[in-house]
């Protein structure tokens, strides 16, 4: 696996496995998206930054297949498309990993691994195989299962995202998108998430990660795209931005000001919220000590 | 059977303390059937016990075909249920196939089996509109198939009235190819002494062919994962519309084969037959081990739950107690059922 990837990496280190140029939606006379222009090559990480309601879940339906972008391009690796459904994208090696994670809790592990991708033999299911495999790849993945036959719904918050992270590598994934992977998760196990961000990139994948955290983002990506209100506020490499400018622009400093003024005018408990919203803006400025690397 | 598997490929992680051995006696009764089988113990004991006319091989025959007629109906309710639906019409739908069969053999003076596929198209149109307005309108099961529980019903007793003039289907006895389809779905055959109806056997073999497929077939895969989360199921590919009005579809299936076994075991049928029967089939499903939420059940459990109204209706009976008791036993399975069902899993998962 590593070593196929690792020649065709070769040869495609000039051509993106997916972007995006200057693409935008709009629904009607809602504009939900424009300018967006993104991309993300094997071995890469591309985090997309953005509060709620940025665009992100529209950007992620526009590369994962559900929606045709109304402006601008799209091109997997240099070849321009229009994809019409989820499954022409995961064809092209496009798998998206949503925050439900698309998994059913009651069913065992393997089963869920192989749900809509059983491999059979003969009219019935290569159970033994499926197991095996199943143990398998999340053992590459770094996840020690005590037993696949368990339900999935037993396992932890981040052991999921892991098992749907790790079934769409196994089906060829060549871009991960993964969405909000860590938003339901504490600290501990968000980190178990990030360490997978980075064990695809080293399997040879392109990672797009969207996330509205800049603490999970920074230290696994190698580009940034922040969103606002449907619009890119900034592109950056990682060399040309450090933590604390992103969290900064992320936590868009003069937004949070004024919001603090707003509580501050509400009086009682909200005022005092306000100051230690506006002690926070202050801290973000003087930098602070960058959290432990997760893995 | 899992553990013989891992052992070779890694030893399985003591590491984490936090993960104590679980019990054999708590993995065993984590299995959906085991609160069914436990049930069906205890009653088997009981009826045993104060009615020494069930102590003999005829009268476990006749308990059996009773549980039979009922587990006909509760296989393909309960993998229904599995994945995520109920079917309420189809206590009456088994009436319906039945008269179906019955009216247009006699009424067109055709044969026999010419009623038979009617009947046959007849059931599956019922079990494909079911389910068709279920997927295509996302209107819970409940009341769609409470909707068509209610206009077969109707039809049941409307038509074979004006077609009759009674409450009852003519008897067919005389009719060109009864005597073939009585061979083929209500024959009877005798093991050492001992009368054994042929739908005691198909019953075996239809739980078997559906245990097999939940089990070991791709379809089964399916059948859990749309009752279990449809979304995800949707989103990984899997056919959502198409598994859940199948699941309808086999209901109509077993609808009309036991239809077809009561028709040709009696000659004749009655056209208010079957209501409440929709009940007995989910309770059966219900205690056997099948989440009335979906994407967890066993077709073997449905079985047992089978089993356990066929003992109890016959039990009654040797019992000589008065039948009208019956139903009573019916509500008070259903509720001993659920609380013995959800007490042994939650122990099972305490103990895990």
């Amino acid at each position: 696996m590593t070593t196929t990837s690792e020649s065709s990496q070769e040869t495609q280190k000039a051509v993106p496995l997916v972007k995006l140029t200057d693409a935008g939606k709009s629904y009607g006379s809602i504009i939900a998206l424009s300018g967006i222009t993104l991309e993300v090559s094997a071995r890469e990480v591309t985090c997309v930054l953005g509060d709620n309601g940025a665009g992100k879940s529209t950007l992620i339906k526009i590369i994962a297949g559900l929606h045709r972008p109304t402006t601008g391009t799209y091109e997997v690796e240099g070849e321009p498309v229009h994809f019409s459904s989820p499954r022409e994208a995961l064809e092209r090696g496009i798998a998206t990993v949503y925050q439900d994670l698309a998994v059913v809790p009651l069913m065992p592990v393997w089963r869920n691994f192989f749900l809509g991708n059983e491999k059979r033999r003969g009219p019935r299911m290569d159970i033994p195989f499926m197991k095996r495999t199943c143990r398998k790849e999340l053992l590459d993945m770094g996840i020690d299962l005590r037993d696949v036959e368990q339900p999935i719904g037993t396992l932890s918050g981040g052991e999921r995202q892991c098992v749907a992270i790790a079934r769409a590598v196994y089906f060829g994934a060549k871009v991960l998108i993964l969405d909000e992977p860590t938003a339901a998760l504490g600290v501990k196990q968000s980190g178990v998430v990030l360490k997978y961000v980075l064990q695809a990139r080293e399997r040879g994948l392109g990672v797009i990660f969207i996330t509205h955290n800049p603490h999970h983002a920074f230290p696994v990506g190698d580009r940034f795209l922040l969103l606002n209100r449907g619009r890119s506020i900034g592109s950056y490499a990682k060399e040309q931005i450090t933590r604390d400018e992103l969290t900064g622009l992320m936590a868009g400093g003069g937004e949070l000001e004024a919001l603090s003024h707003e509580l501050e005018a509400m009086g009682g408990a909200a005022a005092t919220a306000a100051q230690e919203m506006e002690a926070e803006v202050q801290e973000l400025g003087l930098g602070q000590r960058p959290p432990e690397h997760p893995g | 059977m899992s553990q013989t598997l891992q052992s070779p490929v890694t030893p399985p992680p003591a590491s984490d303390e936090r993960v104590g051995r679980a019990s054999s006696w708590a993995r065993l009764f984590a299995r959906p059937e085991m609160g069914a089988l436990t049930g069906a113990i205890v009653i088997f004991v009981f009826f045993l016990a104060i009615a020494p006319s069930i102590r003999n091989a005829n009268s476990l025959s006749s308990v059996l075909y009773v549980s039979s007629t009922y587990g006909l109906m509760a296989t393909p309710i309960a993998l229904l249920m599995i994945g995520g639906e109920f079917d309420l019409s189809a206590g009456v739908a088994v009436t319906s196939s039945a008269l179906t069969a019955a009216l247009f053999s006699y009424e067109f003076t055709v044969n026999v089996w010419v009623g038979i596929a009617v009947a046959l198209a007849l059931s599956l149109a019922v079990g494909f509109l079911n389910g068709w307005i279920v997927v295509r309108t996302g209107i819970p099961s409940f009341l769609v198939t409470l909707g068509t529980f209610f206009m077969l019903q109707g039809l049941n007793l409307a038509i074979t009235q004006t077609v009759t003039n009674q409450v009852a289907s003519p008897n067919i006895a005389d009719i060109a190819g009864f005597e073939t389809a009585r061979k083929v779905f209500a024959s009877s055959f005798t093991i050492g002494g001992v009368n054994i109806q042929a739908t005691i056997v198909y019953w075996i073999v239809f739980v078997i062919i559906a245990t097999w497929v939940l089990q070991r077939s791709r379809t089964g895969n399916w059948i859990f994962s749309v009752g279990g989360s449809a979304p995800s199921a949707r989103a990984v590919g899997v056919p959502v519309a198409k598994v859940k009005i199948g699941l309808f579809m086999t209901v109509g299936l077993m609808a009309w084969f036991t239809g077809m076994a009561t028709l040709f075991q009696f000659n004749t049928i009655q056209s208010g037959n079957g209501v409440g029967n929709e009940f007995v089939y989910i309770i059966a499903a219900v205690v056997g081990g099948c989440l009335l939420t979906g994407g967890y059940g066993s077709a073997v459990g449905a079985a047992i739950g089978a089993f356990i109204f066929g003992l109890t209706n016959q039990g009654i009976v040797y019992a000589g107690w008065n039948p009208d008791w019956f139903t009573f036993f019916e509500g008070a399975l259903l509720l001993g059922a659920i609380l013995l069902n959800t007490y042994i899993r939650r122990r099972a998962e305490l103990a895990k």
